[in-house]
């Protein structure tokens, strides 16, 4: 498990949407060269700024497990 | 592939990560002993420089293609969180890597840590830099591996690598304390677009596509990301997204 983790933690690292943008993305690619028959090469970098562009999005959000916003109505009185 | 390129990008790589590790060698000799410390250092360079002999030629027997889709999607992935890291850190989300605060953390930490001898050697100091340099390394060796495997020429991409352990290690030597004013986010800014940049050409060379202007479309691949980074770190603004991080 340990090494499992370790795997994960060097490949994917702190944001797993940046691994998995990057696997659809070659996908995408992919399936445009070869069942389209397009040379997709303009989609790639587009896209791979499109990746970035979400991991730093979710990076710079505000995350709710951070803020001390009241939890609503039934959240006990301090 | 361009040998410059090729040099400059596992050079740099392998700067970074190289400080990173001198700061921890150095927190380990200094505090607790040199001898177990270096034993230490030697060991992680050798179950390194294994590796990269082991698989660089079992890489080179794979097919091509399937080498470049597996090595280009693992680079843009590396190469995205380096970016990522490095917008964070230039827009002024994510607070700078300081290899002094480092190095005292470490020292304190080494201080702190009991006495325990195992084959003669100060275990603590043995293991901080071993572990240190080889994860470290690790991601170096990776760099290594897959750009001189794509390029045909591990032993230059090696090159790049052991000069930058070179360097890094004679300014240690020379300063006997962490290099913290090395330009580490810049340098960090470099790499991620260097590794993003070949992680997109061998990744849609690996898929079937065929690039305009063949090699030449790396420089309009590096620079469509150098514009869209720059543009990310100037429209992001913490004040307006305040993130502790």
């Amino acid at each position: 498990m340990a090494f499992v983790r370790f795997l994960w933690d060097f490949v994917v690292g702190d944001d797993w949407v940046s691994a998995a943008g990057v696997v659809l993305l070659l996908a995408a690619v992919a399936l445009a060269v070869h069942a389209g028959s397009v040379n997709a090469w303009w989609l790639l970098p587009p896209g791979v700024i499109v990746v970035l562009a979400l991991t730093l999005r979710r990076a710079t959000r505000p995350h709710p497990a951070r803020t001390s916003r009241p939890r609503g109505r039934l959240a006990p009185p301090p | 592939m361009n040998v410059a390129a090729l040099l400059l990008t596992t050079f740099l790589a392998s700067a970074v990560e190289g400080v990173e590790a001198l700061t921890i060698v150095l927190a380990a000799g200094v505090t607790r002993e040199w001898r177990s410390t270096l034993i230490g250092v030697g060991a992680a360079l050798i179950a390194l420089a294994g590796l990269v002999a082991v698989l660089g030629p079992a890489l080179t027997a794979i097919p091509l293609n399937a080498l470049r889709v597996a090595v280009g999607g693992l680079l843009l992935a590396f190469g995205l969180q380096w970016i990522r890291k490095a917008v964070l850190r230039a827009a002024g989300f994510k607070s700078l890597h300081d290899e002094a605060a480092i190095f005292a953390r470490e020292t304190q930490a080494a201080r702190q840590a009991g006495e325990a001898r195992r084959a003669g050697l100060d275990w603590y100091a043995f293991t901080l830099a071993f572990k240190g340099v080889l994860l470290e390394g690790l991601e170096v060796v990776f760099i290594v591996i897959s750009f001189g495997a794509n390029a045909h020429r591990v032993l230059v991409a090696a090159a790049g690598a052991g000069a930058a352990v070179l360097v890094v290690t004679a300014a240690g030597i020379s300063l006997h304390r962490p290099l913290a004013r090395v330009p580490e986010n810049t340098t960090k800014f470099v790499v991620g677009l260097m590794l993003t940049t070949f992680g997109t050409f061998w990744g849609g060379e690996g898929v079937g596509v065929r690039w305009p202007g063949s090699d030449a479309a790396l420089f309009g691949i590096l620079a469509v990301y150098v514009a869209a980074s720059a543009a990310a770190v100037a429209v992001m603004d913490p004040a307006r997204h305040p993130v502790t991080m």
